[in-house]
């Protein structure tokens, strides 16, 4: 029946569809632009940057912006634009990366916690809500301070502390998808369990983790910036828009510009992610159409 | 009622019991021997299997985590590293300024949130509804500690107002006290403000569709009576809820905007002791932190009961 319904009114492809719902929403269509953006500078960063983002240039300390230097230069006279730019990538490493440790590691938890329940899913369930009572910077400092701060173990750190979220909605939506009639059906056949797994579970409940990762990356550039506002990130003299600000902290009184910059760069990147996570979120929510 | 009180501090129990087990699983994240990071420049073996049986390292890992949880009832949370100090000691006299900082700020959440979230939705497409969204989203997206720093100049040095930083205990001086901390207060309480006004402006819509509403409407008292007394009450429920949510968030930020504004609090604690590498210490506050968050949590939970007569049969 289903497929004489579909001849009966032809419907585009499902990512066309998408596609024309996302576009159909403004501002997720400027978020997503605004992502985009960020992400081109990112990857363009050694052809956009004017001037070395490490390099520096004692005759041009703290100058104004507007000059040679479109956006001045910070206390030992570096290119602000530059790191700036260069502060980017750290970012989109930053910010992705441990979102992508996140739905790597606390999918499969979810899923299996669904999938056997008794004492592994009360095991699961348990270590989840005691990570999650772990105040997320509280923990991440920790996470980055004991093996040492660096920017591999302050990616490590802020993807562990994401991860409850997505244990906890792989595991609510697979539960949801395992009671669905067609995957008892499945099972009842005798299905091996990685198939179901892979063809029944995973494809059904992708879209709202999609949505959960979009949102997950907007906190995870902040908890970044935190990080490395307090030091434990990136270390110098690589730029990072939260060491600079760190930096910049210190120059309030005599030039309060240098914290502008780094500041309304993650102002539009976090609310961008924010916009284009709700977006998505109408656009994959079928009552929404 | 006290059922449910019993029953939800029994699930407690094993959530705090698993933090400690994640406190401690910390230590085996050290890229060295821990007795050797202990001993520092000394490189005597007889020191070192001093400091070994001092610490039982040299028991094995669960007997280690015993022992602490044996000392965690009593209270011994280990010494620092950096002063020698007890550790809960250490904790005990920078907690007070943190929970004063912290409570301020959910104040401050709460007088702009819950009454921006009610105009919000009670003149839905109205220009405080126009309004709202796009500050809730700029609240929520800038970082509390640029916040902070852009706002630490303009206060103190532009319009000399208030003392950028420094505490003093409340026991002191009771204004001055307001004076140095409501700065940093309003600056931790707007991220938390956006989320409660996001909370209360759904809440809130909701609830002034229900059927009870109107009855009520029908029955002809002020508009501001039906708002304030039938549809709000109902509405703060799920913000309570929601709201708890936040408690973290709050902890977190706490540790950021005591680092901006130089508050000798939990988070001045921790990072110093990060940078001194004092892990006993690290380990007391996230382990303080994670306590502190369950306690909330439970409050929260009480208080959901106190506002809905439903749950207290």
């Amino acid at each position: 029946m289903a497929t004489a319904l579909a001849h009966a009114e032809p419907e585009p492809a499902p990512s066309l569809r998408l596609g024309r719902r996302l576009a159909r929403n403004r501002l997720t269509l400027l978020g997503g632009t605004v992502v985009l953006l960020f992400v081109l500078v990112a990857l363009f960063a050694p052809f956009l940057a004017p001037f070395d983002p490490i390099e520096s240039n004692w005759l041009a300390v703290r100058k104004p912006p507007f000059t040679t230097f479109w956006l001045g230069t910070d206390e030992l006279g570096r290119d602000i634009l530059s790191r700036l730019i260069w502060g980017d990538r750290a970012w989109l490493l930053a910010g992705v990366l441990p979102v992508a440790i996140a739905v790597v590691v606390g999918v499969p938890f979810g899923i299996l916690a669904a999938y056997v329940r008794g004492w592994v899913d009360a095991l699961i369930g348990r270590l989840t809500e005691a990570l999650l009572a772990c105040p997320f910077l509280i923990l991440a400092i920790a996470l980055a301070a004991f093996p040492g701060p660096s920017l591999g173990n302050a990616t490590i750190a802020i993807g562990i502390s994401a991860t409850p979220i997505f244990v906890r909605l792989a595991r609510g939506q697979t539960m949801a998808v395992l009671a669905e009639d067609h995957v008892l059906g499945a099972r009842a056949v005798g299905c091996p369990h990685r198939w179901i797994v892979l063809v029944y579970v995973l494809p059904n409940i992708a879209a709202p983790i999609l949505v959960q990762a979009t949102l997950a990356i907007a906190g995870a550039i902040i908890a970044e910036a935190s990080l490395y506002f307090l030091g434990l990130g990136q270390q110098p003299p690589a730029p990072s828009w939260g060491s600079m600000l760190n930096t910049a902290k210190n120059f309030m009184s005599q030039a309060p510009r240098m914290s502008v910059s780094p500041g309304l760069a993650i102002g539009l990147v976090v609310p961008a992610f924010d916009l284009l996570g709700d977006g998505l979120r109408d656009a994959l929510d079928p009552r929404e159409s | 009622m006290l059922e449910a009180i019993a029953g939800r501090l029994l699930i407690a129990v094993p959530t705090v019991l698993l933090v400690s087990v994640i406190v401690f699983a910390l230590q085996l994240l050290l890229p060295a021997d821990p007795a050797l990071a202990l001993a520092g420049e000394e490189r005597d073996p007889v020191a070192i299997a001093q400091i070994r049986a001092l610490h039982h390292l040299d028991r094995p890992i669960p007997v280690r985590h015993l022992l602490r949880l044996a000392g965690l009832v009593r209270g011994d949370l280990g010494t620092s590293l950096e002063t020698g100090l007890p550790v809960a000691e250490l904790i005990a006299s920078e907690l007070p300024v943190t929970i004063e900082l912290a409570l301020l700020a959910m104040l401050v959440a709460l007088a702009i949130g819950i009454p921006a979230g009610v105009a919000a939705a009670v003149r839905k497409g109205g220009t405080i509804d126009a309004a709202a969204n796009p500050v809730a989203l700029a609240g929520i997206s800038i970082p509390n500690f640029w916040l902070g720093i852009v706002l630490i100049p303009l206060v103190s040095v532009r319009w000399n107002l208030l003392p950028a930083s420094g505490y003093t205990s409340p026991f002191e001086a009771p204004v001055r006290i307001l004076q140095t901390t409501i700065v940093p207060a309003f600056v931790l309480g707007t991220g938390i403000a956006a989320v409660m006004m996001r909370h209360t402006r759904n809440a809130m819509l909701t609830v002034l569709r229900q059927d009870y509403v109107r009855t009520a409407r029908a029955m002809g008292p002020t508009e501001r009576r039906v708002v304030g007394r039938h549809a709000l009450r109902n509405a703060l429920l799920p913000v309570v809820t929601l709201g708890t949510l936040e408690l973290g968030t709050l902890l977190s930020g706490a540790v950021l905007t005591e680092q901006v504004f130089t508050i000798p609090g939990f988070g001045e604690l921790v990072v110093d002791a990060v940078f001194t590498r004092d892990y006993p210490v690290v380990q007391g506050v996230v382990l303080c932190a994670g306590l502190g968050f369950v306690l909330m949590s439970l409050l929260a939970d009480l208080l959901y009961v106190v506002l809905n007569p439903r749950l207290r049969t």
